[in-house]
């Protein structure tokens, strides 16, 4: 009886695997296609050697990591201040801060066009940097649900009231709590957030397109539709940048674990 | 003027009124217990204190400098927190440094005081762990140098010893005493338990229900409660309705027998009932040397403490609890049978409320 039970979940895990990697795979013999008859890396050569995918990649990395430390600046108050001063307002928080996975890009987009453009009372859209700007502060909306619960999970493990009178006490002023007190504490929390957000910056094409910016997403989709074998093995690296960040996100809990079972 | 004083604090939270009319003045260098039940407010009194709650109405002066409306990184106050609220990030000697390096205190003097304060909680080699490999009585020693070394002008303690084992607890009574005296600091001291605000204090303050009902010294709170609460709270007692016969002698009758109070403590008239109290140690089993008044009893339960026994017996009625000695030569009264009980009218409490 339990041996067939284990063995059907066996069939099923084996069953949801293949379903998983059988299209990466696909996708990964393809891509080493390139050449007529036999197995290369060329593709891989064409599109890191691609001057485009440098420059857009190096883009979207530089996005994410201004997006990444707006995101901290903007979010890790915000949670500190409603866990300490206003609690009965956090789930409210917590919706809005979910609001942006249900509420589509484009809409954002559009609304920061019209909000934005060059004839309003803040014309970011009339300059490059203006609009990376505007699209910096569009990533920082996409990554809030992400960013929000990993520092509010970091300020849950630790007595955030208390630690604040303790420091108030010694004499310190808000910028030496959050600096000293908060930050530091929730760093490795900061830091899962901190990866996710990466992977959607590197990954987004929406925002980059609509606002016209040489970022990676829209390097991704003109590849795919003006090339053969190269999206393939692009998509192959994406993903694979996506999983270093699923990975390093594990090793950061893991850590942040650790230092709670320290505690 | 005391040193620290408190006029007439009121505190009220929407419609609950936590602390009513507390009024309280504090020497330089005198420890002051908070007594009382949870919720009676004491915490409420040493945040505004602190400065991390407004007073509704009253105020709030240190050393003749009003402070009621000061921010409470500015008033520098010292603050020991009962879960010991060390900075989980930084070492011992940071946590210890913490408040100097706010002030801007130079490298090498703060150093310096770090060391010092690390040897006054005798923990000098401990500079460089993280609060997480210490044991709580360390981290609450911890705390105590973190609090203390800014050279703060007040000391406030919310009962710090409540999250500790009961060895340590003792023990850390009588260090934080002395730390105290050695530094010579004004501390208030938040506590529920009230062998520590007796073995610690120089003045206990008995508060029920928002209100400070008693202050005094804890001899004084101990051996003259002034109301059926305090008296109830602080140890244990026994206390019977006694009717007035002759208020100028101070003669009670006490279950028909009669007893003769204290000179002055009786301020009723004759017909009257009273409350009386005693305690434990006040009730004697059978007839002893200079204790006029004799009860009959019966007991009722008998538990062996080592070298003290406690009986509960019944005396026409009232339940009461008396101490006995333990002796070799000599086991305790079965429990059902009848015994006297010989107390002395001097011992006698009047209670008033
Ligand atoms: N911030 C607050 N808001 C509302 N009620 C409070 C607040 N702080 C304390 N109280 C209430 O005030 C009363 C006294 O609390 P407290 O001063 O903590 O008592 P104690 O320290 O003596 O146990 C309690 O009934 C508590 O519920
Ligand atoms: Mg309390």
């Amino acid at each position: 009886m339990i041996r067939s039970a284990r063995f059907w979940s066996w069939i099923a895990f084996g069953a949801g695997l293949l379903y998983f990697f059988l299209p990466l795979i696909g996708m990964f013999e393809f891509s080493l296609r390139a050449k007529r008859g036999e197995y290369s890396f060329l593709a891989y050569e064409r599109v890191l050697g691609d001057p485009q995918f440098q420059q857009t990649f190096l883009y979207s990395v530089v996005m994410a990591l201004f997006t990444i430390v707006w995101g901290v600046f903007l979010v890790t108050p915000t949670a500190f201040w409603v866990r300490l001063k206003m609690p009965k307002l956090r789930p409210y928080i917590e919706f809005i801060t979910l609001l942006p996975l249900v509420i589509p890009p484009i809409v954002i987009v559009f609304g920061y066009i019209r909000l934005y453009n060059t004839s309003s009372f803040l014309p970011l859209t009339g300059s490059a940097l203006g609009t990376d700007i505007l699209l910096m502060f569009g990533y920082a909306v996409l990554a809030l649900p992400y960013m929000y619960r990993a520092v509010d999970t970091g300020l849950r493990t630790i007595d955030v009231g208390t630690l604040t009178e303790a420091a108030q006490s010694l004499g310190a002023g808000w910028i030496t709590i959050m600096a000293r007190v908060v930050l530091p504490n929730v760093l490795v929390a900061v830091l899962s957030g901190a990866f996710l957000t990466f992977a959607i910056v590197i990954g987004e094409y929406v925002f980059a397109a609509l606002l016209n910016r040489p970022a990676f997403g829209p390097y991704m989709v003109w590849m795919g539709g003006n090339k053969a074998y190269e999206p393939a093995a692009l998509a192959v690296i994406a993903f694979t940048i996506t999983w270093a960040c699923m990975g390093l996100i594990q090793l950061a809990t893991r850590f942040s674990k650790h230092e709670r079972a320290k505690r | 003027m005391a040193f620290l004083d408190l006029t007439h604090l009121e505190k009220t939270f929407g419609a609950n009124r936590v602390v009513k009319d507390f009024s309280l003045g504090v020497a330089q260098g005198e420890f002051v217990s908070l007594l009382g039940p949870s919720g009676c407010g004491k915490t409420t009194v040493l945040r505004m204190v602190a400065g991390f709650e407004q007073p509704t109405t009253g105020s709030i002066r240190i050393d003749g400098q009003d402070v009621t409306g000061a921010k409470a990184n500015a008033r520098n106050i010292g603050m020991v927190f009962q879960a010991y609220a060390l900075f989980p990030n930084l070492t011992v000697a940071e946590n210890v440094a913490f408040g100097l390096r706010v002030k801007g205190v130079p490298r090498a003097e703060r150093d310096a005081r770090v060391t010092e304060m690390l040897r006054l909680i005798g923990l000098p080699d401990l500079g460089a762990r993280f609060p997480f490999q210490l044991s709580g009585g360390q981290q609450q020693r911890v705390a105590l140098a973190r609090a203390l070394a800014p050279r703060p002008r007040v000391l406030l303690l919310d009962e710090p010893l409540s999250a500790l084992d009961a060895k340590i607890r003792v023990s850390l009574r009588t260090e934080i005493r002395e730390i105290q005296k050695e530094l010579g600091i004004t501390t208030i001291f938040v506590t529920h338990d009230q062998e520590e605000a007796l073995s610690m204090s120089d003045r206990i303050v008995v508060m029920n229900g928002g209100i400070a009902d008693q202050v005094g010294s804890p001899f004084d709170i101990y051996n003259r409660p002034t109301t059926r609460f305090v008296a109830n709270f602080v140890g244990t007692l026994n206390t019977f309705d006694a009717r007035v016969e002759n208020p100028e002698t101070g003669t009670v009758t006490l279950g028909g027998v009669s007893m003769t109070l204290a000179e002055g403590s009786l301020s009723a008239r004759k017909g009257d009932t009273v409350a009386i109290a005693l305690r434990p140690e006040a009730l004697h089993l059978g007839r002893t040397e200079g204790r006029e008044t004799v009860l009959p009893a019966r007991i009722e339960a008998v538990h062996f403490m080592g070298s003290v026994i406690r009986l509960r017996a019944d005396i026409g009625g009232t339940k009461v609890s008396l101490d006995t000695f333990n002796r070799a030569d000599q086991p305790p009264p079965a429990v059902g049978s009848a015994m006297e009980i010989s107390v002395s009218g001097r011992d006698a409490i009047v209670l008033r409320g």
